[in-house]
């Protein structure tokens, strides 16, 4: 029984138990849609709903049949296939140049920061149904739209804030003499960043391309209107298949992305201790 | 330069600015690569998009000629034979270029009913000789056609055939031109009804996250280190999952034969089961559950910051929880509330996927109609210019945000 100071009366107490139940059915909103659909997605039927067979723990009633289908599915696998390599490449892009741009907008000497800072952060704000018309509009005139690459612009485009906010966290833990020091003792400014900075801000710069990566991963807007099918991703087959044809195979789908997600999360947060250890604002 | 050293002598001062600049250039240098790239992959997109919303030229291109003809027309009644002439040589031109289409679909929008017009003059002047077209031109058109004798249709070839427009805009707020050139109210009202019903589910959306996520993060600010981290985690999980995957388990649960409907109909609250996707009611419930996150997050990093002990000593001296609440924890906690409640609601003004896929008709916002327009009707010059007004929209959203909050509090994961 949990100790509480004299002045609290009945109704304090009943306030604060009242207060974690609160807490607690809130949490259980958020978990209770991916913890319902996981079990779903070995459903033995093509239904969205438990069977009889299911909820008394049948082992028949159970099976892997939608994950197979994932496999044996040509659409699925080339979905896959394309959602990490555009995934890949997009967050290559990004955390190349945004590391970069990171580095030198953490100078003192750099002119209107505040003003590029905005800009490069911009593709944060606006919607994505705005950026999906605007870079259709523009890509169509370079023969952009429904290949490889537009999709890879398009999508390191949207992971560049991440990368900038992340490494420019990292920076602001990072002690500049450290980079004069380089330059005093003769190398060159690029020297210098690829040998003293990038191992010292390296935790901020891989969780901006983590963030990327999964920003583009996730992304089903602007793949909507600037992909081919040839270039569909995971969440544009997703989309597809709930305003088409519903059956498990989403939903097996969608319990592998959560395993997948969990995986990123306990990635981030050991880089961010590990970020936080060696003195950066994570 | 002298001000920045302006004791030195003149050589030092050069040397001085001069290092200044290098560092400058030095420093503009490790951005230029992503503010080029910023610049072509994003901006020029935003900036074509908003060009294109005042900016149509697709008749102006098709039927030139026609419209330099009809410059000097009145507007009163038929216009001269030289333009009807010349309308029906382009006509028969574009028939066979197969681009009336695109005429019949530009003038329709300002005239609506003339697309079949265009397609089938089109059409019986496709086979009409060359010179029958110079001699007998005006005539052959009303033929195929007597809409061609009404001046109301020259004036929407006209007004179509400007290539710099406001009109989009004043379609966008549910307006037109009259004949008169008066801007007057359209008969259907569709847009500022979709506006407002837009900044009403958001703002709905807000309270709701306010209501769920301010509770939430107050317990797990004032429980210990460890709690806290574990329930965390039951936050990020959510947070970090694949939209669409949330998406999808809203649809798993709500469906007519859903988990939710056979748990009603078994516990028997219902007979039949209740239609709860694909209206405006799962659209709110299935954002609320993403959005969340967003209004937890912030309000638990400020909470977190917030001395326990002020709350304590108010109540030591007798205040009641909810007055002390009310007048020292609530005014402590509100940045964190403020971050929270404009980022939930600039993410909500502007979200596609989630009410594409559970709001059905009822449960459709902004966006949707933008990405309409953009996929199925072509009209994306009224695309762009819906767009325009939703970017301006979250743009003086995010100035306040920036104004009363500070950007700098935004913090990832």
């Amino acid at each position: 029984m949990k100790q509480f100071p004299e002045y609290f009366t009945l109704w304090h107490i009943a306030g604060h138990y009242a207060l974690r139940v609160f807490a607690f059915l809130v949490l259980f909103f958020l978990m209770m849609p991916i913890l319902v659909m996981m079990p779903l997605s070995f459903n033995a039927e093509p239904f969205f709903t438990f069977t009889e067979g299911m909820l008394s723990l049948d082992p028949d009633a159970y099976s892997l049949r939608w994950y197979q289908e994932i496999v044996d599915d040509q659409k699925w696998r080339l979905a896959i296939w394309n959602s990490f390599v555009v995934g890949i490449a997009a967050a290559f892009i990004a955390t190349t140049l945004g590391t970069l741009a990171a580095v030198g907008l953490a100078s003192p000497w750099m002119p209107y920061k505040r003003l590029i800072t905005a800009l490069l952060l911009s593709p944060m704000i606006v919607p994505l149904i705005i950026i999906a018309a605007g870079m259709f509009f523009f890509y169509t005139q370079f023969n952009l739209v429904g290949t490889y690459t537009g999709l890879i612009i398009a999508h390191a485009a949207l992971g560049v804030p991440f990368v900038i906010i992340t490494v420019t966290a990292t920076l602001s833990g990072f002690d500049r003499t450290l980079f004069v020091a380089g330059l005093s003792l003769g190398a060159s400014p690029v020297k210098v960043f690829w040998d003293v900075v990038i191992p010292l801000i390296r935790p901020g710069v891989i969780s901006g391309g983590l963030f990327a990566f999964v920003t583009s991963f996730d992304e089903v807007v602007l793949v909507l209107f600037l992909a081919g099918p040839e270039q569909r991703t995971i969440p544009r087959q997703m989309f597809s298949g709930l305003r088409e044809q519903i059956n498990p195979t989403i939903l097996a789908v969608a319990t592998l992305l959560v395993v997948l997600s969990a995986a990123l999360l306990f990635t981030l947060e050991f880089l961010r201790r590990r970020s936080v250890r060696m003195g950066g604002a994570g | 330069m002298t001000d920045i050293a302006p004791g030195l002598i003149p050589a030092d001062a050069r040397n001085a600015a001069r290092e200044v600049r290098k560092r400058k250039l030095q420093a503009f240098l490790f951005v230029t690569p992503l503010l080029v790239f910023v610049i072509f992959a994003f901006v020029a997109p935003i900036t074509t998009m908003l060009y294109r919303s005042i900016h149509n030229p697709t008749v102006a291109n098709l039927i030139p000629d026609t419209l330099v003809a009809l410059g000097d027309w009145s507007g009163e009644e038929i216009p001269d034979d030289t333009v009807l002439i010349q309308f029906a040589a382009d006509m028969k031109r574009m028939a066979n270029d197969r681009t009336s289409g695109q005429l019949a679909d530009e003038i329709n929008r300002a005239l609506p009913g003339m697309s079949s017009v265009v397609k089938s003059t089109a059409r019986s002047l496709r086979r009409v000789d060359d010179t029958e077209i110079a001699t007998n031109g005006a005539a052959l058109l009303i033929e195929a056609n007597d809409r061609w004798a009404d001046p109301a249709t020259w004036s929407a070839v006209k007004a179509a055939g400007q290539a710099y427009s406001t009109s989009y805009y004043l379609t966008s707020v549910d307006l037109e031109r009259g004949p008169d050139g008066n801007i007057v109210q359209r008969d259907t009202q569709i847009y500022v009804k979709l506006y407002t019903k837009t900044l009403r589910m958001a703002l709905i959306i807000t309270v709701l996250t306010i209501l769920l996520g301010y509770p939430l993060a107050f317990y797990m600010a004032h429980a210990s280190d460890s709690m806290a981290n574990f329930l965390m985690v039951f936050v990020l999980l959510p947070f970090w999952t694949s939209l669409l995957v949330r998406t999808t388990a809203w649809i798993a649960l709500l469906q007519t034969n859903g988990v939710v409907n056979s748990t009603l109909l078994a516990i028997g609250i219902t007979d039949q089961p209740l239609e709860l996707l694909y209206t405006q009611f799962s659209t709110i419930l299935a954002m609320t559950h993403i959005l969340l996150p967003f209004m937890v997050l912030p309000l638990y990093a400020v909470m977190r910051g917030i001395d326990q002990s002020y709350m304590r000593a108010a109540m030591s001296m007798g205040s009641k929880p909810l007055g002390a609440w009310y007048k020292i924890y609530l005014p402590m906690s509100l940045p964190g509330l403020s971050a929270g409640a404009l980022l939930v609601f600039i993410i909500s003004v502007g979200y596609y996927i989630t009410p594409a896929l559970v709001g059905g008709t009822d449960g459709q916002m902004i966006s949707n109609i933008i990405a309409f327009h953009m996929q199925q009707s072509n009209n994306w010059e009224l695309a762009a210019a819906l767009g325009s007004l939703l970017l301006v929209l979250i743009l003086v959203l995010y100035w306040l945000f920036d104004r009363f909050v500070g950007t700098d509090n935004i913090k990832l994961g």
